[in-house]
């Protein structure tokens, strides 16, 4: 059903996409890192492609030399007629970033954080890629398969009692500048 | 006469730290809240605290080995677990199963979520006050754990599907205890309808409480009955059928408002449709066996294994080196009691995974919770957060 939508990637970006299959079923295209961000975005606005439903990474460590280590993995879905896409793209080495889709789906912000601290893969344009899911002294990126299972992480210092944790930078104006008035008509 | 006594008030915002272990929350999470007297205008939710590496962990197991890791992911439905991450390696390996284990996994599959939806209620309406209630919930979920305990001999990590089939069939008494158990639950089902659909102070915590829009939450990700919630009518099992789910009736019940309170609606309404497909697929269950009769998958008889060469090397083989998995890759999905719970696995043809994903379907649903609760009232975190229904164990892995 959605070989179509394969069809149409293809016809659409020529150069980028770099392989398509459909193993077990799952149609699945690769697409350069470059047109990353311009493919799903074709895939959301022009296929329907509304519904993230996963984003993660594979680490390829010595694989057959030349060929990038890593790569990323997105899965989405078409909430009205139910088709569904994966889409690859190689990461090397030695350039570790891809484009954030975070402009695009809200979903991905999470999923990029854990992706980013579990394999150090960096999201160009994310907002806040602070650790989700490990702690901020944490050394290394635990899913690369050079990091050994068993590796055990230095103990860390307990924080000061006036710590305080790092926060998001807010959308809006600075706290202190907007009043409770203004805080309440805009909610 | 007349003072001006917001003179003196402390009108900074003030930054606390909810949880990550608070009495009013269940699940390990910590939010950081920025707060305008009640009014929570920022909020920064931070989990990881029950993070033990479930994928690092995958990729050093062999592929039966993984699913007791499974039962740890969501340990109020894990057979649902068992039963996605199973249908990935299954779908990679092209295997076709038996009808009977078909049906048994959908009949044990829905007796998960109907006690992950009584977990999930129960703590939502305990954690406003209704104790009661709760004990209510308990007492119907306490008929389906004895049920689940008989077929696999555990209360909660059930560990219960293998590769090609199931650990165990059901016992013979099993039938018979379902027909009991189901007109039960419907009782204690309609007792809490009775005490929460016109209660008005129920309502007045839960309407209008935590909204969110079908185009945000399309957008997030989310599925599951916060999803339904909206309005969209999305449910794998009926969207993209698996097991048996195409031969079953039932309903997916959605609401309007995607509101607390419309969730409570959509997941009470849920059960009755998960009864109505175990009464069915009961009705249907065929006999046969379990497993596939591949020696490559399923462990010979036993009495082969004490009588026979090729019984013994047969199940050697299978116990030291484990089953082997075509190389590839593939996304198994199925309807888990938060939305879609969804496997990728990679294999390179070995015994071990490459990589294994689980896709937890309350992390999307975590994720929202800042942007949703902003604008609400600190009291307000409590019901969200409960019909968030966020389960530590698959949240964090």
């Amino acid at each position: 059903m959605s070989v179509e939508i394969l069809d149409k990637l293809k016809e659409r970006f020529p150069e980028a996409i770099e392989e398509t299959h459909q193993l077990c079923g799952d149609e699945t295209a690769r697409v350069a890192r470059s047109a990353w961000l311009e493919a799903v975005k074709f895939l959301r606005d022009e296929m329907g492609m509304n519904m993230f439903i996963d984003l993660t990474a594979v680490d390829y460590l010595g694989r057959e030399s030349g060929l990038p280590r890593f790569e990323v993995v997105l899965h989405l879905r078409n909430n009205e007629t139910n088709q569904r896409i994966r889409l690859k793209a190689r990461v090397p080495e030695s350039s570790c970033s891809i484009a954030s889709l975070c402009s695009l789906y809200k979903g991905a912000d999470w999923f990029e954080r854990e992706c980013h601290e579990m394999y150090g893969i960096k999201f160009a344009g994310h907002p806040d890629l602070r650790p989700l899911l490990l702690y901020p002294e944490f050394q290394g990126y635990p899913l690369r398969k050079d990091y050994p299972i068993a590796k055990t992480q230095p103990r860390i210092p307990l924080l000061a009692p006036e710590h305080k944790p790092s926060r998001r930078a807010m959308d809006e104006t600075e706290p202190d500048e907007l009043s409770c008035e203004e805080i309440k008509k805009a909610n | 006469m007349a003072q001006d006594t917001t003179k003196d008030l402390h009108t900074d915002y003030l930054d606390i730290m909810i949880g990550p272990s608070h009495p009013a929350t269940h699940g390990t999470i910590q939010m950081h809240a920025l707060l305008d007297g009640e009014t929570i205008v920022d909020i920064d939710v931070e989990p990881g605290y029950l993070h033990r590496g479930f994928e690092k962990e995958c990729e050093d197991h062999r592929w039966n080995q993984i699913v007791p890791y499974t039962d740890r992911l969501n340990y109020v439905s894990p057979i649902i677990n068992n039963v996605g991450y199973v249908m990935a390696v299954e779908k990679l390996c092209g295997l076709e199963i038996t009808p009977r284990c078909q049906y048994l996994r959908v009949i044990l599959s829905e007796m998960c979520r109907v006690t992950d939806h009584l977990t999930c209620l129960a703590a939502v309406v305990m954690e406003l006050g209704a104790f009661s209630a709760f004990l209510y919930f308990v007492k119907a979920r306490e008929l389906y754990y004895e049920l689940i305990e008989s077929v696999t001999g555990a209360r909660v990590t059930y560990s219960w599907t293998r590769v090609g089939g199931l650990r165990w069939d059901v016992p013979d008494d099993f039938r018979e205890g379902l027909r009991q158990a189901i007109p039960e639950t419907r009782r204690i089902v309609d007792e809490i309808h009775r005490l929460f659909d016109k209660n008005r102070i129920f309502i007045d915590r839960t309407a209008g409480v935590g909204v969110i829009s079908k185009e945000d939450a399309i957008s997030y990700g989310i599925t599951g009955p916060f999803l339904r919630s909206t309005g969209v009518a999305y449910d794998v099992r009926k969207a993209h059928p698996y097991l048996v789910y195409n031969e079953l009736e039932f309903e997916i019940p959605t609401g309007e408002n995607g509101d607390n309170y419309d969730r409570w609606v959509v997941r009470m309404a849920e059960l009755e449709q998960s009864l109505r497909i175990i009464e069915q697929a009961l009705a249907k269950l065929p006999d046969g066996p379990v497993n596939v009769a591949d020696p490559r998958f399923t462990l010979p008889a036993k009495e082969s294994v004490y009588s026979s060469i090729e019984g013994t090397i047969n199940h050697f083989k299978l116990i030291y080196e484990g089953i082997q998995v075509p190389r590839g890759e593939a996304y198994a999905y199925v309807e888990g009691a938060n939305g879609e719970l969804g496997f990728y696995v990679v294999s390179d043809g070995g015994t071990k995974p490459v990589k294994c994903r689980c896709r937890p379907p309350c992390f999307p649903t975590v994720a929202a919770m800042g942007e949703i609760l902003k604008g609400y009232m600190l009291a307000d975190i409590i019901p969200t957060f409960g019909s968030v229904n966020m389960i530590g164990g698959e949240m964090d892995r």
